[in-house]
């Protein structure tokens, strides 16, 4: 799935004038991005590496406060005022996103990578139609008239599946679904190469998460698309990714292909986190319990974050930062129990404690 | 348990005293199943629709919002029952009507042998609070920033003016706050909602419903705003509940799979129906009900598709209809894959499928099972319920 996937309904596209050949689509490296908050810094995202490759999907999960919005909002340069990229870099194409100016970023975002933000109703313009809101980085970027954008937004609404007769609606006489999906239009107006979807389906009912996914999935194959799904909800990257990213704390936990990590979970995270979620189509009908809650990140745990609450913390953990190890079935992991050179068998963690019935 | 929580149950003893003198009161009210707890017998929550002023005049008929219309329901002492629904289903006002938030307007709530209907104000009412408690779903929106945890958990108890002398107040407080798990709870009495983290927050929600010692709590959504590292402390500590004190939940949720884990009995919600009830087990592994096996499909799973494939899934065309229109027939027809003219034109009833399991399905008359129903790997999910008004995925 990691090699790109033919685009049938739309040229290739050209690349970014600046464009180093050969270079990987997305390449993120130790990327640093911290907050001041009352005099204190606080560390959000704290030596983040992954790299995407064109037409692939990658999620990116993790809790509330783990970090995981805000590496999204570096990507497309979106942090709020009291946060700054400090470290690492961030290369599309071979460009370098992190250190560009403020003005030459827009020369990129939106055009090369686009974000779909969690709950449409507050990223929706509510005075405005649709469709014009649609139109509107269509002649801002493109430099095209109103007339072909509206155009453009019609089919857009389309490609979405809202008839393209609803545009003209504000944005309160849609649904929640529709809503999402004229979010997802809008972040598709300037045929990005990257979509961000940051909790795109959280505030769904199921049903219509599940249309949305569906829908993102045929985007994904019909455009040859990348992906980068940001979410809490490990069900949505095991029925959309190709790869899983796991972040705890502001760092990588364990990232790899989602077959290989959902399966054969090796992060005492990672596993716990599985363990929590509750699957109806597991034999298991109890949820684990993680005890403990994250770390403050003005004051991260020195050595691994995760050792205060890991029932297989040895003492090195809270002393040393566990390096990232890369095992054959290309799963990275930031743990001790997997150093260089071991064999990579995962390390079953016990239940401490469960819920539900056995 | 500590010293706190034996000092608990002794307040609780007081009450079911009280209690008894209730269903004494009640004894003439038609007798349920011997242990029956709550009973919902047809109930239906109409809310008018007022677009205008004008609309009280005579002769004018603004509509109603059926946001549950015709329910019958009963939870046994010492249940988990799952209300599970989408949005619109009318789960949560179900569970607004069973702790007299919301007046029904028609059917009856039999709670503990005694008709509650129409209780109103009075001794009566305020005994009524006491043994049946609300736990909602947002603990930033129910928590007074301003007020300490302490006064928050003993709000309840100032209201009903249930315990006048200090010592008394100070001790029940303590007690709900570490049956809730919050140690030591003269510590975290003191402390104020923003020095506690999303599942302490939670757990202070929960002690203010133990502080009065109830017998049911209706726990609408109580974990859905967690991440899932604190929420299955959570539900860990609801469970316990139920195994030291004989708590019975009406749990509300949208979450399938979180009912399957924790619910002894499922029943499943549309538009204002019950489509099926029955053990946690029997709903998920052998659904009745189309709509109830479309949802087992596309709740959320942890297993990767094999390789090479997509997850078979039926995912519906459109989203719930508004209860303002309900559909003609079943009201699940328009968007059920399974559909046939007799489901246009005939509401279906509940059918006993066996073992404790009944759906609102004319497929399931007479305990037959489901046919096989499309999934995304078919093709036809779009074909067998267009709907011009939101259009599915499956269409494009």
């Amino acid at each position: 799935m990691t090699a790109a996937v033919p685009r049938p309904d739309r040229p290739p596209r050209a690349l970014p004038r600046l464009a180093v050949a050969g270079a990987p689509l997305l390449e993120v490296d130790d990327l640093k991005t911290h907050f001041r908050l009352a005099g204190e810094v606080v560390r959000a995202v704290d030596g983040v590496s992954f790299r995407l490759d064109a037409g692939e999907a990658l999620g990116i999960a993790g809790e509330s406060g783990c970090g995981k919005t805000t590496t999204a909002l570096s990507l497309v340069r979106l942090l709020p005022a009291n946060a700054s990229i400090v470290g690492g870099s961030i290369r599309l194409h071979g460009i370098d996103l992190a250190t560009k100016s403020d003005t030459a970023i827009r020369r990129y975002r939106w055009r090369e990578i686009s974000i779909v933000f969690q709950g449409a109703m507050n990223a929706l313009n509510p005075v405005a139609r649709v469709r014009d809101q649609i139109a509107e980085p269509i002649v801002e970027r493109l430099g095209v008239d109103a007339r072909t954008a509206r155009r453009r937004a019609g089919e857009l609404l389309e490609l979405v599946g809202i008839p393209r007769a609803r545009g003209s609606a504000y944005p309160h006489e849609l649904s929640g679904g529709m809503r999402q999906r004229a979010m997802i239009a809008m972040a598709l107006a300037c045929d990005p190469a990257i979509v961000i979807g940051d909790e795109p389906t959280t505030a769904l009912d199921v049903m219509v998460q599940a249309q949305i996914l569906d829908l993102l999935e045929r985007l994904r194959e019909r455009l040859g698309l990348s992906l980068i799904l940001i979410t809490h909800d490990l069900s949505v990257i095991a029925e959309t990714c190709d790869r899983v990213l796991i972040m705890y704390a502001g760092r990588v936990a364990e990232e790899g292909p989602v077959a290989q990590v959902f399966t054969r979970p090796r992060h005492p995270y990672t596993q716990k986190l599985l363990a929590a979620f509750p699957n109806i189509q597991a034999d298991r009908r109890t949820l684990d319990v993680i005890p403990g809650t994250p770390p403050d990140l003005r004051t991260p745990p020195p050595g691994c974050r995760f050792a205060p609450r890991c029932p297989l913390a040895m003492a090195v953990c809270s002393e040393v930062v566990p390096p990232e190890v890369t095992f054959a079935d290309r799963v990275r992991v930031a743990c001790h129990l997997y150093s260089e050179g071991s064999s990579g068998e995962p390390v079953l963690v016990p239940a401490a404690a469960t819920v539900g019935r056995a | 348990m500590s010293a706190g929580g034996a000092g608990m149950s002794a307040g609780g003893a007081g009450m079911s005293a009280g209690g008894a003198g209730m269903s004494a009161g009640g004894a003439g009210i038609g007798a349920g199943e011997p242990d029956e707890l709550l009973r919902i017998e047809g109930l239906e929550v109409h809310f008018p629709i007022r677009r205008s002023a004008l609309d009280i005049l005579p002769g004018r008929h603004p509509g109603v919002v059926r946001a549950v219309d015709g329910i019958d329901l009963t939870i046994r002492r010492g249940e988990v029952l799952a209300l599970v629904g989408e949005s619109g289903s009318g789960k949560t006002t179900t569970g607004r009507v069973v702790v007299k938030l919301t007046a029904p307007t028609g059917g009856r709530v039999v709670f503990d042998g005694q008709d509650v209907t129409d209780l109103r104000g009075g001794a009566a009412l305020r005994t009524y609070r006491q043994r049946v408690q609300l736990i909602f779903q947002d603990p930033y929106e129910t928590l007074n920033p301003k007020q300490s945890i302490g006064d928050f958990v003993a709000e309840p108890l100032d209201v009903n003016g249930l315990a006048p002398a200090p010592d008394d107040r100070r001790r029940r407080v303590l007690a709900a706050l570490d049956a809730a798990g919050l140690r030591p709870a003269e510590d975290f009495a003191r402390r104020y909602p923003h020095e506690l983290s999303g599942g302490q927050r939670q757990r202070v929600v929960i002690a203010g419903a133990l502080v009065m010692g109830p017998e049911l709590v209706v726990a609408d959504e109580p974990v859905s705003m967690l991440d899932v590292s604190i929420r299955t402390e959570l539900l860990r500590l609801m469970l316990d509940l139920r195994a030291e004190r004989g708590l019975t939940y009406l749990f509300i949720t949208h979450d399938l799979a979180l009912a399957w884990v924790l619910a002894d009995r499922i029943a499943v919600m549309y538009l204002g129906r019950i489509m099926e009830i029955g053990p946690a087990e029997r709903v998920i592994e052998d659904p009745h009900n189309p709509y109830t096996r479309a949802l087992v499909s596309v709740s959320p799973t942890t297993t990767p598709p094999a390789a090479g494939e997509r997850a078979q899934r039926t995912i519906l065309v459109g989203e719930t209809p508004d209860a303002a229109h309900v559909p003609s027939g079943c009201r699940f027809h328009p968007r059920c894959p399974l559909v046939f003219d007799r489901c246009r034109t005939e509401s279906p009833p509940l059918f006993d499928v066996g073992a404790g399991q009944a759906a609102a399905c004319w497929l399931a008359e007479g305990g037959r099972s489901l046919p096989l129903m499309p999934t995304t790997a078919a093709a036809g999910v779009a074909a067998a319920a267009p709907s011009p008004e939101a259009p599915g995925v499956a269409a494009s």
